[in-house]
Order: structure tokens, then sequence, then C-alpha cells
């Protein structure tokens, strides 16, 4: 199961995501980064409610980094659940996609 | 016995023969009487041989006629017809030669007037018995027990005429008029056995009457001709004597007679039997769909055509909302369909154009009138396919009240077997189909499992075992162990992102990288930037792979690793009795494809001593959830191998599958799982 909300709020569009990312679902995820990288320079992503995240899932979130690179945008995710946060870890994408522990901290990030 | 072309050949000679020795003793006595010469011969000769002929004829007929497998009533008919058209021809001819020579002296001659009689009597037994020959065949059609009796009987008594005729009794006589009214009694009988006039169309019953009609003609030219031939008195045998011949006459002009009356009669609802035998066919026609290989068009377009045609609809259209939707019209557009669905009054019928039908069809509410300048009734049925609704069959007709009850009950039949058919042919493509992905993912589990390797390579410093399981049928993990050089191994773990065939295809691409990439003599770091440039380039984008990769120096007792966003190996020291994480610094394959991904790797050495384990997973065990939804986590595995490490290497590793499968209790795993695992004996 998979709930995915985009909010605009001020100059940034915030992507919520709940429950879990797996192969299927990854397709409703795709969807949400392809809407919001196309209209939105500022892009968060609210983790909060996501309980697991398959390689497929994981798959979404690099498969946009080039794209929003050379479209100078700027993505933050936040929220992540320890194990969660640990999946992206593992493989190394916080070296690659800006991660905060919540949304103050990412809405600094995002404007700086 | 003898085959069919013989007995016909030699019946027809019999007869031929027979017809001749009757000719020709019939006149030799002629001439004896005439010239009062003292010849002793008997009479009785020409009888016995006008009788064999008779007999021989009816033989020759049978044998051909029934030769005819299949009963064609048309064909029959048209050999009557033309064996009387070539006989009258015959007779006609004689007629002519009278009527030409009438002055002359020769046609006073009773040598040339009995010789002459004879050719006739040859004709018309001939047309007779053929004709005689072919109604048997007609009014045994659809024969029952009793009507053979019957009609055996009847032949018998016409045989027995034919030996009661050798006594010569005349005509009229009491014995000769008894056995004619006998039979003739019998013939009437026998002309009410009709059925086969209800198989014909109305073509075909006006082209029977037209036949019969002329073969009546012909019987009655040869009742003239015979009677002309009678009144000169000077013949030696007169055919109107003989009781069979007068008999023979008799039933076939009954039998003509009712069946010309008969089918008469039948021709107005000859339109109705060919209607219902057009409903029987499409109804045939709509079952044998059901055998599947035909396609759901098909039916539907099949099913249209025969509604229509079964209540005689001036328009119809069928839809069906499948995934294939479909909508046929006949006699009309798409628009008017559209307007006409509006226009339907009877609110079960809406329902129906609307899907919306209940299962149980409401036979007596399918049949509503629409306001529209064209149509003005209508016939709307639901098509139903396991309980749901894909379809609408609606029929229209120009004139109000077009439908009744009748049509309806035909019309849900047709539906019915439509039905039927359309799901057959849906549960066939669905096999059809589910048999292909079937197909593909044995053939990529084949591949996968041909990609892992059958034997570890290892030499007497270090043992090592593998366990791996796929779920969903394919999987995407990999390990393998190659020799790079003399003591110096180099080890791989992996994980292809998704799961089924393209994570198999993509595990095929990496242990290509592997097999070519481990076999030189660079360290694991030049191993693992090499491999993401291979990959980068055939990848799809939002696939990448995990991986661990380990060099193994059994010379100089070390581990050199590395790691690319592959969940970190777990060491165990036999000497401090502790485990630890071989976790270094390292991005997935795939994830970034320039050359900034050599920034994120990096590469580690350790040394082992005898006693160490090493123990290589993939995120299928750490992230193997147990009925209440936790997570084994690699703390899971690592109180597990704490557990059992003192065991031999096989037991480590069926301990570490056992605790797991406790773990599970029962869950299913829904990612490929692979544990690897290292012991160093020196």
């Amino acid at each position: 199961m998979i709930e995915i909300k985009i909010l605009e709020e001020n100059d940034y569009q915030l992507i919520q995501v709940r429950g879990d990312v797996d192969a299927s679902s990854s397709i409703e995820l795709d969807n949400a980064l392809k809407k919001a990288s196309e209209s939105a320079h500022k892009i968060l992503v609210d983790l909060e409610g996501l309980q697991y995240i398959s390689s497929a899932g994981l798959g979404v979130f690099i498969s946009y980094l080039e794209d929003l690179k050379a479209k100078n945008i700027k993505m933050v995710l936040f929220g992540m659940q320890p194990k969660v946060l640990e999946v992206f870890q593992i493989l190394g994408l916080q070296k690659l996609i800006t991660i905060a522990d919540n949304k103050d901290e990412s809405l600094s990030l995002l404007n700086e | 016995m003898l085959s069919d072309k013989l007995k016909i050949r030699l019946s027809f000679f019999l007869g031929l023969l027979s017809w001749l020795l009757f000719l020709f003793f019939d006149l030799y006595l002629l001439f004896i009487e005439t010239y009062h010469l003292k010849v002793n011969l008997s009479a009785a000769l020409p009888q016995i041989f006008l009788t064999l002929f008779i007999i021989s004829c009816f033989f020759y007929f049978r044998f051909q006629i029934s030769k005819a497998d299949s009963v064609n009533f048309m064909d029959l008919l048209w050999r009557v017809f033309i064996t009387g058209l070539i006989t009258t021809i015959g007779s006609l001819a004689i007629r002519l030669f009278f009527s030409i020579f009438s002055n002359s002296n020769i046609t006073q001659n009773p040598m040339t007037i009995n010789f002459f009689y004879h050719i006739l009597i040859g004709l018309v037994v001939v047309f007779m018995v053929s004709t005689f020959v072919v109604w048997k065949r007609l009014i045994l059609y659809q024969k029952s027990k009793n009507l053979i009796q019957l009609w055996s009987f009847f032949e018998y008594f016409l045989l027995g005429s034919l030996v009661f005729d050798l006594f010569g009794n005349k005509m009229m006589s009491v014995n000769f008029n008894v056995a004619l009214v006998f039979l003739s009694g019998f013939s009437l009988i026998l002309s009410f056995n009709l059925k086969w006039i209800a198989y014909l169309n109305f073509k075909q019953k006006w082209k029977s009457i037209l036949f019969i009609l002329l073969s009546g003609v012909y019987v009655y030219h040869f009742l003239l001709t015979l009677d002309n031939f009678s009144s000169t008195g000077l013949l030696s045998l007169d055919l109107l004597n003989r009781v069979f011949v007068v008999s023979l006459f008799i039933f076939i002009i009954f039998y003509s007679v009712v069946t010309i009356l008969v089918t008469l009669f039948n021709l107005p609802t000859s339109s109705v039997f060919e209607k219902k035998l057009q409903e029987a066919m499409d109804f045939q026609k709509l079952s044998h769909t059901n055998r599947g290989g035909t396609t759901i068009k098909e039916t539907a377009e099949l099913l249209l055509e025969s509604s229509m045609s079964a209540v005689f609809a001036d328009a119809a259209w069928l839809q069906i909302k499948d995934e294939k939707p479909l909508l046929i019209a006949h006699g009309m557009n798409e628009l008017t369909v559209q307007d006409i669905e509006e226009k339907i009054r009877v609110e079960y019928t809406r329902d129906v154009v609307k899907y919306r039908a209940p299962e149980e069809i409401n036979t007596s509410k399918v049949i509503s009138t629409v306001n529209h300048p064209d149509f003005k009734s209508v016939m709307v049925l639901p098509i139903f396919v396991k309980g749901t609704q894909i379809g609408v069959l609606a029929l229209l007709q120009e004139v109000g009240d077009a439908f009744n009850r009748e049509m309806v009950d035909i019309i849900v039949t047709f539906v019915n077997q439509a039905s039927i058919s359309i799901e057959n042919t849906k549960l066939i493509n669905e096999a059809i189909e589910n048999e292909r992905y079937k197909e593909q993912l044995s053939i990529a589990k084949n591949v996968q499992k041909s990609l892992l390797p059958t034997v570890l390579k290892s030499n007497d410093c270090f043992e090592i075992m593998a366990y791996s399981v796929a779920a969903d049928e394919v999987g995407g993990d990999y390990y393998d162990i190659i020799e790079s050089e003399k003591g110096i191994f180099s080890l791989i773990i992996a994980d292809v992102s998704g799961k089924g065939t393209s994570a198999a295809f993509n595990m095929a691409q990496m242990k290509g990288i592997f097999h070519s990439l481990a076999i030189q003599k660079e360290g694991v770091r030049a191993f693992i930037t090499k491999a993401n440039k291979a990959l980068s380039e055939c990848l799809e984008k939002s696939s990448f792979i995990t991986a661990s990769l380990f060099k193994i120096n059994t010379q100089d007792k070390t581990i050199c690793h590395t790691r690319a966003g592959h969940c970190p190996a777990i060491f165990h020291s036999a000497k401090e009795n502790k485990t630890s994480y071989l976790e270094s610094e390292g991005l997935g394959l795939g994830i970034l494809r320039n050359s900034e991904f050599n920034q994120y790797v990096e590469e580690k050495t350790i040394t082992y001593e005898a006693g160490d384990l090493l123990l290589l997973y993939t995120d299928g065990i750490i992230e193997a959830k147990n009925p209440e939804g936790k997570q084994y986590g690699a703390k899971g595995l690592e109180i597990s191998l704490l557990r059992h490490i003192d065991k031999s290497l096989s037991k480590i590793k069926d301990g570490l599958i056992d605790d797991l499968q406790t773990f599970l209790d029962g869950e299913k795993l829904d990612d490929d799982y692979t544990l690897t695992v290292v012991k160093f004996h020196k």
C-alpha cells in the first residue's frame, strides 16, 4: 500500500509518501517525482510515513538524480525512520541526496 | 459377394436377354399360329420371360438407385423425370410410325403390331419399375419397423400378382378385380408416407410438383398408347390384362397425386420450417464456437447475424465491453446506436444498455418500444460472462410490437450459447497467456541458475559454502569466486535491483564483468570503478547493482575488500570470539554513472587467522519479516552466527538457515536471499 500526496507550499513542492514502496507502487512514486520535477525548482519529500522501500523504490530516486542536477532542481528528503535511513545509507545514497531529520532542517537546507 | 457394379451389369443383361427372348418366343408363337405350323412350343414361355424381364428391371433399378447413398430427393425425382422422358420419346416414335403408315398394310399386320407393342412393353416396364423404386425410396424415408413390414408385404403381393398374371386372367374378371382392389388399397395406405416433403425448401417443393406432374403426363400417355394397342384386338399379350402392371400404374398414380396435394398444402408453411431449420443450424454453429479456436469477435458476429435472421430484425447492434471493446452494428451506424440507447423506454432495457442488468434475465421485459424515426421496436439482451455483464445485444424493427415472447426465447438461447463460447475463448486465451508467462519465467530461472557457480573454488587454506533462494521464481542475487592468481581468490556477492527476468539478465552482465575483471591483477577498488563504468552503459536508468568484492590472499592471510552499496559483510574473529562489520564507503553500481563515482569507492584490508569466518549475505535476509512485521536485521543474523560459530562450516550454514526459518514462522520471503560463508583454516 502506498499513499502519495503532492502539496504546493510557498516556493517548493512537498511530496508526502506513506506506506510501502515496492516494485509495483514505485510507479506512483515515479509519477509524483516526474510531475514535481516538471513544475518546481525545489522539492521536499516527506518520508515520515514510509515503512519500507524496496530496491525498485530506491531506483526511482536514483533515476532522477541526474535529471534534477541538470535542471538545477534542489531536492531534500526528510523524516526517514531509522531502518529506512539505513537502507539509503548502505547503498551510499546519503552522499548523493540531501537527507534531513525534519522539515525545518530540510527547509533551511533547501534555501541554502 | 458380387460387387455393386457387377450386379447392375448382370441385371441389365439379364433384363435385356429376357426381353429379347420374350420378343422372340411371342412372335414365334404368333408366327406358328398364323401359319398353323405344327411346332410344339409351350405358350407359357413368353409369359415366363416377360416376368423375368420385369424382375430383372426391378433389380437393376434397385441396385442403381440405392447406389447413390445419400438421399437427395431432387435427384431421385429428376431420375424419374428423365427415365420417363426417354421412354416416352421411344413410345412417341412408335406412334409416329403408325400414324405415318396408317394407310399401309404394314400397320394392320399382327406381326408388326405385336413387334412394336413389345417394344412399348419394354419402355413401359422400364419407366414403371424405375418410378416404383424411387417411390419406394421416398416412402421408406425415416422408416419405422411397421412401415418396413407393410412395404415388404406390398412387395410380396406384387410378386404374387406377377405369378397370378401367368394364368392369363382377363381384365375385369372377378379374380382380376379382387386382386386389383386389394393391391390398390395397399397402395393407398402406403401413399401417405411423405415425411421427405417436409425437408424440401420452398423452391424444391415447386420443382418436385413440376417433376411429378410431368411424370403424370408420361403415365397418361403410356396408358393411352397401351389402350390404343389393346383396342386393335390383335395383341398376343395385353399388358392391361395383367394385375401387376395395372396395380403398378395405380400405385404410381396414387402416390403422385397424394404427393402433389401434400406438397401444395405444405407450400405456405415451408418458410416456417426453413426458418426453424436455419435457427437450428445457427444454434449448432454457435455451439461449435464453444470448442475454441474462434475469436470473441467471430462469435459476436455469428450471434448478431443469427439473431437478426431469427427475428427478422431490420437492424441490430452488439457491443462488448472487454479488454478489447467491440461494437458491431448492422443496418445502422454508431450514432444511431447512441441515439436509441437514450430513447429506450422500459426501465429494464435501459439498465441493460447501461450495463446494470441483474444477472437473471427478465424475458418479459427485454422488449421495448422506442421513439425513433427509423425504428419502433427494440429487443435488448445482456450478455453475461461469469456473472458480469460484458455486452449488449440489441435488435431493432421498423414497425411497432414486432417482437414476441417466442422470439425472445430463441434469442436468449442464442445469447446463452454465445456467452459460453466467449467465456471459453477467454479462458483459453488466459491459459495461453499464463503458459507463455510461465515459460518465460522458467527460461529466466534456468538462465539465473546456470549463472551461479556449481562448484566454489578454494584451496586448503579456507573452505567456502553458499546458499541461495530466489523469490518470485527468478532472482537477482549473485555470488562467485575465482582464483585470480595462485593463492589469490576474488570473491563477489551482488544483488541486482528489481526481480524477475530483467534482474536475471542484469545478473548475467554482472557475471560477465566479474569474470573479465577479476582475473586482472588490479586491486578491488579498480575493479569496482571499472565495473561501474561498464554497467553504466547497459543498465536501465532505475536499475542498479549492489556488490561487495573481496580479494583473499591466502599467502599473506589478508582480505582486501570494498563495498558498492552492498550490506556490509560480517567478520568473526576466532581469537576474540567477536564479530565486526566490514564497513567501507561506497555507492551502488550504476547509481552514479560518471567518474565522480570513483571518489566514493573505498578499499580496506584486514588480516585473518585460522578459525576466522567471513559471512556474506544479501538484503533479503536482513529485510525478512516475521508474521508480526518485525525485520530479522543484520543483528538477527549476527546472533544466529554466534550461536553456531563452533560448529563445522556446513553445520553453521544449516544453522543460519534454520534460525531464519524459525524467525519467519511460515511467512514467505518476498525477496531473494543469499548466504556465503568462508571459514579460514590456515
